[in-house]
């Protein structure tokens, strides 16, 4: 019905996303009804959600006609803004942000820069953008869940912590067995992706690549080698931050520096 | 009980930490003798444990050092320094398992392996003969921190700095470990350092003790001429 209203592809958007908003907003007043107000944030989320992806649009009409190696600046700027939302999950663990920054780029930079030296992800802008970004974005998640529960297991276990030390063991003994659980906890979402794909989930990717009249068979095999990516950049960017976050847990003269009285 | 004639093991000079802008323990210099037991008693948030912390470095001094056995203790490697000055926790925060690999833990750290004798010799010692199969979840908390205790011996050290080992244990458990530890000092010529804010306690098993009161020392000698009688 909206296509033969509107003739321009830009103008068919707004009016499409007017309709999902109003869709929304019927929500909300089904909500007031039964007195949850949400109206000022959902309204003010609406508004924010058009606004960010209309700008990224626009960037994305640039990046279209910039040049192939802009897209190294861009991934760098993503892994800066990446290590620096991830590290609020480590909050008081001095340094998290140095952490998490460097492990995202250890993590998701060699993952990305192999698969693309070996030619499975284009060079093509069109092409590294999305993908990269996918990666860090999920390197990003990992190494918030993996430094957020090191945190809570280091400081949940002081006492045990202090008690090995005390007896004397070295730091990274002393936190073996929580740093393993953080990293295990940490890569539950990209193992269960993995495993859930195509049964339970169809990933966007793969969706816009049928979308775009790609071989359905590739799309999917192109689906699975960018989770199986993911998993990669994931597990080393959680191997390298709880490793590297130690020499902040532990002064230079082995005492636990991370107490909630500390 | 004995009295101090040892040899000086564990010497404090001006030793004081500072947290934030508060003096938790503030230029304390003592002396701890060999085959002494050394109370350190005072209030509730004296600075006693705080002081007890900074003897094998688990926290580090703002001012003054330690020297143990002559030596100033930031020359020992720290896995050095906190063998020869064990500790003993007021909770014993034991190692998931069994007893024996408890007590195993100290000298595994340097790649020592702890005979079954004498893991048999300390738990003997420690009133839990034949215990060293047992799951350390089993176990009272009496019993817990006599395990600690032998956990913290098995390391061989020169001195034990004993933190309210028996402020969360009942009466029985209580007079059990006290007698332990001055069976400990008076037959092995151990050296230990009791963290109390319990001055019965304190008159009962210590040689020597020194009041803490607002992180300072303020005053030094034996149970009767600091606590009274």
């Amino acid at each position: 019905m909206l296509k033969s209203l509107f003739h321009s592809q830009i103008a068919l958007g707004f009016a499409q996303a007017a309709i999902a908003s109003v869709l929304a907003l019927l929500v909300i007043l089904l909500a007031r009804r039964r007195n949850i107000h949400l109206e000022s944030d959902t309204a003010v989320a609406l508004l924010r959600g058009i606004v960010q992806i209309v700008v990224v649009g626009s960037v994305l009409v640039l990046l279209l006609k910039a040049p192939r190696w802009s897209s190294v600046f861009l991934l760098a700027g993503m892994i800066i803004a990446a290590g620096s939302i991830s590290a609020k999950r480590a909050q008081n663990i001095p340094g998290a942000r140095k952490v998490s920054t460097y492990s995202i780029a250890a993590g998701a930079g060699l993952v990305t820069a192999v698969m693309t030296w070996a030619g499975v992800i284009d060079t093509a802008i069109t092409s590294l953008i999305p993908v990269g970004s996918m990666i860090i974005a999920n390197a990003m998640n990992t190494n918030g869940l993996a430094l957020n529960r090191f945190r809570s297991e280091v400081l949940a276990h002081a006492g045990e912590i202090e008690t090995a030390l005390a007896l004397g063991a070295a730091p990274e003994r002393t936190i073996a067995s929580y740093t393993e659980a953080s990293i295990h906890s940490s890569l539950i979402p990209a193992i269960d992706n993995l495993r859930s794909l195509g049964i339970v989930w169809i990933p966007g990717l793969m969706t816009g690549m049928l979308l775009s009249g790609a071989d359905p068979l590739y799309a999917a095999i192109y689906q699975f080698v960018v989770i199986a990516m993911i998993l990669a950049s994931s597990g080393l960017t959680a191997l390298l931050s709880t490793m590297m976050i130690r020499a902040y847990v532990f002064s230079p003269a082995e005492q636990l520096v991370l107490r909630e009285n500390a | 009980m004995s009295g101090s004639s040892g040899a000086v093991v564990l010497r404090t000079e001006h030793l004081g930490r500072r947290v934030g802008e508060l003096w938790i323990v503030n230029d304390i210099s003592l002396e701890v003798h060999r085959g002494e037991l050394l109370g350190l008693v005072g209030p509730s948030g004296s600075g006693k444990s705080s002081l007890l912390r900074l003897l094998n470095r688990l926290d580090e001094p703002t001012t003054g050092t330690v020297f143990l056995e002559d030596q100033d203790y930031r020359l020992i490697a720290p896995p050095e320094l906190r063998r020869r000055v064990g500790m003993v926790t007021q909770r014993p925060f034991l190692f998931p398992g069994d007893i024996a690999s408890n007590l195993r833990f100290g000298p595994a750290q340097r790649g020592e392996t702890l005979p079954d004798a004498e893991i048999a010799g300390l738990l003997e010692r420690v009133g839990l003969p034949g215990f060293a199969a047992r799951n350390v979840a089993n176990l009272s908390g009496g019993e817990q921190q006599r395990v600690s205790l032998a956990r913290a011996l098995a390391n061989q050290p020169e001195i034990l700095l004993l933190d309210e080992p028996t402020s969360a244990l009942d009466e029985h458990a209580k007079s059990g470990i006290e007698e332990l530890i001055r069976n400990l000092v008076s037959a092995n010529r151990y050296t230990f350092v009791l963290v109390t804010h319990d001055r019965d306690q304190a008159r009962r098993v210590c040689d020597r003790v020194a009041l803490i009161e607002a992180g300072r020392l303020v005053q030094q000698g034996t149970p009767a001429e600091v606590l009274g009688a």
